[in-house]
């Protein structure tokens, strides 16, 4: 029983963590429609920052400087922010595809700089010893499981809480205006470039913060963490749950977290070790194919509100028998 | 600085710049940026192989061609693995792209590629495993030509193979009446309509030109360096760097794009180290957007 509930306090903290990267994800593509594919390297950097700054000095690499980890959560969110922001600033003014072709290339970057500067991150090994919050209790599994999951549950929803509060700010108001119509936006007077870039970094250092959370909840991080493979279950759990709804990207991150360590035991029962591999490939196809199928099907997911002005539109009798095409 | 490392980067940015010819053609005839287009070329690489050791089964050894390490069964298999990669994109345009593009938002369709190519890619790695695999483990003797510079046969051939399928690109995009057509619907897609041309087979066409010169692509890759898996999605990257870098459209950009990105590579390898190979491609295109994003022979957006 206790091992149950030890277990389930260690999922729960995992998938939160996965939401916090998802409520990230849905300020820059559901309020804003920013497209980001590089949110992997975005979590990497929060990491590697927070690593840098906590853990006690290491005579290999660069640091570490054995700062408070409120300092490295907090610099993990300048540095995330500060590269999103520069991302947003070279590629915002022009055609949404750019931003996420230069985002697929942040990530293969932050992914290189990884692995191959080894003075600063410690290479394909990775960096150890990183501080945990309650170091301390760690002999006492499940006390220690459970104030890990407390820490996160209070960071999650702080952030959430305070999504939502600016989503039904004037900003956040803006920035769905933006997204709906930005022509009606722009002659209102307001710089579409200028608020995208705004929360293309909050977006950015929400996931950074996520990034440097997991790295204090598991106390090692390597390049490997971050290989698309993140990027890609962080958009399910969005799509999932339903882009642009906060509360959705949170369920959303739960249920494919679910779906996802519970297909992994499956596969691991059913399978021998030396197929192990191909099961996981297997895995992925079926989150891939899961995701084409809710575009085509359900576009709006579990919560969603995107295509209000689409489905008025479609409504019209003269556009429907168009776009059905030849 | 040795001289060699022009024939290497020629060769890669052969490789890249088939592959953005389909990028660019994707973009800018169909309006998206396919994420999946690294996997067809893997995809076509596998099929090549797949023919390559069906032919082998049915007529026992072939001996390669004089100077080359392969024979006439690879020709026949990539003509096979060319029309394999091309139902693959048009079944995968039917079943998936062409639904999402109803949707009338150009970045759903990005993410179902996106989707798609984690599918494809995986499906890949099911089925082969990880595991490098190679055409022929033979070793070829590379000639020297003259001022440092060593090259082997096969690179010559892959080198002409790649000029003569530009040039047929070239032909077809400017002197056919579909090439005609495709240009309209990229410059004006709903005068395009008005004027009564076919959207159904420009679209097609599309698809086929692009996913047959994926395959070629990948299978030099396949010749020269080895196949995995992630062998496309890997230069993914340089292809939409090449693709931007030569303005979105233009079939000779996307080439000459892949040769500058293909020399870079080969030039940052020999001063920096191989390593930092992947970076070079985004660095050209951090500074393409920032200098001049509609690339070199791009035309600005109406």
């Amino acid at each position: 029983m206790m091992d149950l509930i030890g277990y389930a306090a260690f999922f729960l903290t995992a998938a939160l963590i996965f939401s916090l990267i998802t409520l990230g994800l849905n300020l820059q593509w559901g309020l804003t429609g920013l497209f980001n594919v590089g949110l992997a390297g975005f979590v990497a950097i929060g990491a590697y920052t927070s690593a840098l700054l906590t853990t006690p000095d290491d005579p290999a690499r660069l640091g570490g400087f054995g700062l408070p980890i409120l300092i490295g959560w907090l610099g993990a969110m300048v540095v995330g922010g500060l590269a999103a922001a520069l991302t947003g600033y070279a590629t915002l003014r022009l055609r949404s595809d750019y931003l996420a072709i230069t985002t697929f290339g942040v990530a293969v970057v932050v992914q290189l700089v990884a692995l191959n500067a080894q003075p600063l991150t410690g290479g394909p090994f990775g960096i150890g010893f990183i501080p945990r919050p309650f170091g301390g209790l760690a002999e006492t599994p499940l006390l220690f499981n459970l104030s890990n999951l407390a820490i996160v549950l209070a960071v999650t929803l702080a952030a959430y809480l305070a999504l939502e509060h600016l989503s039904r700010s004037p900003w956040g108001r803006v920035l769905k205006a933006l997204r709906e119509d930005e022509r009606a936006a722009v002659s209102l007077g307001k710089s579409a470039r200028f608020y995208r870039v705004q929360a293309f970094a909050v977006g950015g250092a929400i996931m950074a913060l996520a990034g440097a959370l997991q790295a204090h909840f598991i106390g090692f991080i390597a390049p490997d963490n971050y290989l698309p493979i993140l990027t890609f279950q962080v958009w399910v759990m969005l799509i999932v749950g339903g882009s642009g709804s906060n509360i959705g990207a949170v369920a959303g991150s739960v249920l494919v977290w679910a779906i996802w360590a519970g297909s992994g035991a499956l596969t691991s029962m059913l399978f021998s070790p030396e197929q192990q591999a191909r099961a996981a490939a297997l895995q992925i196809v079926a989150i891939g194919v899961m995701l084409c199928v809710i575009l085509l099907v359900r576009p709006s997911g579990l919560f969603g509100d995107r295509p209000r002005r689409l489905r008025a539109a479609k409504a019209a009798p003269s556009a429907a028998p168009e776009s059905r095409g030849p | 600085m040795s001289l060699q490392f022009v024939v290497d980067g020629l060769l890669t940015g052969s490789m890249i710049g088939l592959g953005a010819i389909g990028v660019t053609l994707t973009y800018s005839i169909l309006r998206f940026s396919n994420f999946a287009h690294g996997d067809f070329m893997a995809w076509g690489t596998y099929a090549t192989l797949a023919a390559v050791s069906a032919i082998g089964a049915l007529f026992g050894k072939v001996a390669p061609i004089a100077p080359l390490s392969f024979g006439w069964p690879l020709i026949v298999a990539l003509v096979i693995g060319m029309a394999f990669t091309a139902l693959l994109a048009l079944l995968l345009d039917k079943v998936l792209f062409a639904r999402l593009r109803r949707q009338e938002q150009a970045i759903i369709v990005v993410m179902g590629s996106f989707g798609a190519s984690m599918a494809l890619r995986s499906l890949l790695e099911f089925i082969f495993t990880s595991r490098p695999t190679y055409f022929s483990r033979a070793i070829q003797i590379a000639m020297p030509v003259g001022l440092g510079i060593r090259i082997t046969p096969d690179q010559i051939a892959l080198l002409l193979l790649t000029a003569v399928l530009v040039l047929g690109v070239h032909l077809l995009t400017t002197r056919t009446q579909t090439g005609r057509s495709m240009q309209a619907m990229s410059q004006n897609p709903a005068l395009a309509r008005v004027v009564g041309i076919d959207v159904a087979s420009v679209v097609r066409v599309t698809w086929i030109v692009g996913a047959a010169l994926a395959c070629v692509a990948g299978v030099m890759i396949g010749i020269l360096v080895q196949i995995r898996p992630f062998m496309g999605f890997d230069i993914l990257l340089p292809m939409f760097a090449a693709a931007i870098l030569g303005g979105i459209g233009s079939i000779p950009g996307a080439v000459l794009g892949g040769l500058i990105i293909g020399l870079a590579e080969a030039g940052a390898v020999q001063l920096v180290g191989a390593e930092w190979r992947a970076a070079v491609s985004f660095i050209i295109l951090m500074a393409v957007l920032f200098v001049r994003p509609i690339g070199l022979f791009g035309v600005r957006e109406r």
